[in-house]
């Protein structure tokens, strides 16, 4: 069997993961703080894939992207970037793609912890970061978790938006699910049983990590 | 002398529409100042505004000379600039944090440690110092959130309904420790109130909060006596309970932590209700003192 589509697949959500953490705790942070009347459209933008069809994300991004328009090819003139039928680009997409999964446990940890808590850190003289990083997020660690297992096992799950704009490239997009679809095409339903086995098993493993981390089952053994 | 001189206004929203808030005042520094009134009445807006931590409408703030708010200049200090401590009813411990972690992470940065080995010491936190607030009951984590409000030495003390969540023997104490507190650090201490007797026990000064505004303003003894039965025999209390008993009516009122019965005509009862703060006063007898302890 080739390894390379689950090599693939770890690669990206793990790329995917990082960097959406890093976006998402100023975002989630200034979403749950927030009055700004750009709120609601904000939100709205971030939870848009959850409904949308993948294969639209996918669409535009290829649109958006491709050499041919006047974004693409300013990106790869000016910064010799592709991001059609590239690494990248499926990075991207994922990013985009997964980004409600790890913004939505963050904004309700953060929003569910009293108002008290940050106005106690600021009239302790304290400014808005140190208060996120030492008081907030200390105390929404189960939410941190839940967001990133999410963007994680969802971005393994992933197929519309990669096949739109990444295609089906070995060792560059040809991610696991994208495999299984190569597979089950070309009739080698042995191989598509095989990584489609792998991508149960370990979607399931992680989805329970996190309920008996959050459950506090493991408390029990400790 | 120094002061603290505001006024703010601001339109609140209220379960009935729109309150509007505006109040203005001048208090002495060094004094205690009680905001007394009923829920809903503002009282703890005020707080917040003095605070930073709700912007009013317009208005001015000035404390000890030093301009924290100005509608009309545009200055408006951020909490964190203000040098005050404040204490929220819910204590507003950081979880995360033991009791020492707690009161260090209040230290404006180079500060000397050792004002909190002192507080520790002065608060009686020693035993609790290594334990997470969690594990601490309701006084004990007020004492922390009390203590942690002192540590950047604020000039400036403001008291949410600090001891309302409390149970009677505890919040003795911890009235005591508010007025050593007070007293030691020099502190202007502003605090938010419904007991009549804690607010007697401590406050210097009350501000009595109706609908947003100022409606009185002087001494406990001045706003909750106004008859001034000098010499006589008197009590505030508040009614528990109202009964008719043939032809005059039986008031249950709750004095500190006695409850007392006390006959009545109807032309008073029909005035009272549940709740209602009375002054309970005897002119008849002489009060008889009994050595108990």
């Amino acid at each position: 069997m080739d390894w390379s589509p689950i090599i693939l697949t770890f690669k990206l959500a793990t790329i995917t993961t990082i960097i959406l953490l890093v976006l998402s705790i100023p975002l989630s942070f200034w979403l749950a703080s927030t009055k700004s009347r750009w709120k609601p459209v904000i939100e709205t933008l971030v939870s848009m894939p959850l409904v949308l069809p993948p294969t639209v994300i996918g669409f535009y991004l290829l649109v958006a992207f491709s050499p041919s328009y006047a974004f693409g090819s300013f990106l790869e003139k000016i910064l010799g970037f592709r991001l059609v039928f590239s690494f990248e680009g499926i990075v991207l997409g994922s990013i985009i793609y997964s980004m409600p999964f790890m913004i939505h446990p963050i904004q309700s940890g953060i929003r569910n912890l009293p108002q008290s808590l940050s106005e106690a850190s600021f009239v302790l003289g304290k400014s808005r970061w140190t208060t996120l990083f030492r008081v907030l997020l200390p105390n929404i660690k189960p939410s941190l978790v839940t967001g990133i297992v999410l963007a994680f096992a969802h971005t393994i799950g992933e197929f519309g938006v990669i096949l739109m704009i990444g295609g089906n490239i070995p060792h560059e997009t040809r991610v696991a699910s994208i495999a299984i679809y190569d597979q089950v095409e070309a009739l080698n339903y042995a191989n598509a049983n095989k990584y489609s086995l792998f991508l149960f098993v370990v979607s399931f493993l992680i989805l329970l990590a996190v309920f008996l981390v959050n459950g506090g089952y493991l408390r029990k053994w400790k | 002398m120094e002061v603290i001189n505001f006024s703010l206004e601001k339109k609140l929203s209220a379960p009935g529409g729109v309150m509007p808030l505006e109040v203005e005042c001048t208090l002495k520094a060094g004094e205690l100042i009680t905001l007394y009134g009923e829920s809903g009445a503002g009282k703890t807006s005020i707080l917040r505004m003095l605070a930073g931590l709700m912007k009013p409408d317009t208005g001015r703030i000035e404390v000890s000379g030093e301009v924290w708010y100005d509608r009309e200049k545009n200055i408006f200090f951020r909490p964190q600039d203000r040098g005050i401590g404040y204490v929220f009813q819910d204590y507003a411990l950081f979880p995360n944090m033991t009791v020492r972690k707690n009161l260090e992470y209040a230290l404006v940065r180079g500060q000397n440690k050792s004002i909190v080995e002192e507080l520790i010491e002065i608060s009686a936190l020693g035993d609790l110092q290594h334990r997470k607030p969690e594990t601490l009951s309701g006084g004990q984590k007020q004492r922390v959130a009390l203590t942690r409000a002192l540590v950047r030495k604020p000039k400036l003390l403001l008291l949410d309904e600090p001891l309302s969540a409390i149970d009677h023997q505890m919040r003795l104490r911890l009235q005591d420790y508010i007025l050593k507190v007070h007293e030691q650090y020099h502190l202007t201490t502003i605090l938010v109130s419904h007991d009549v007797s804690e607010i007697f026990k401590m406050s210097d000064e009350i501000l009595f909060i109706k609908n947003g505004k100022i409606f009185q303003r002087g001494t406990p003894l001045e706003l909750f006596s106004k008859k001034h039965l000098r010499g006589k025999f008197q009590f505030i209390g508040e009614v528990i309970e109202i009964s008719k008993e043939d032809v005059v009516y039986l008031i249950s009122i709750l004095v500190g932590n006695q409850l007392i019965k006390v006959v009545v005509d109807k032309e008073i009862a029909k005035d009272l209700r549940p709740y209602d703060k009375v002054l309970v006063a005897s002119k008849a007898f002489n009060p008889m003192i009994q050595k108990i302890g």
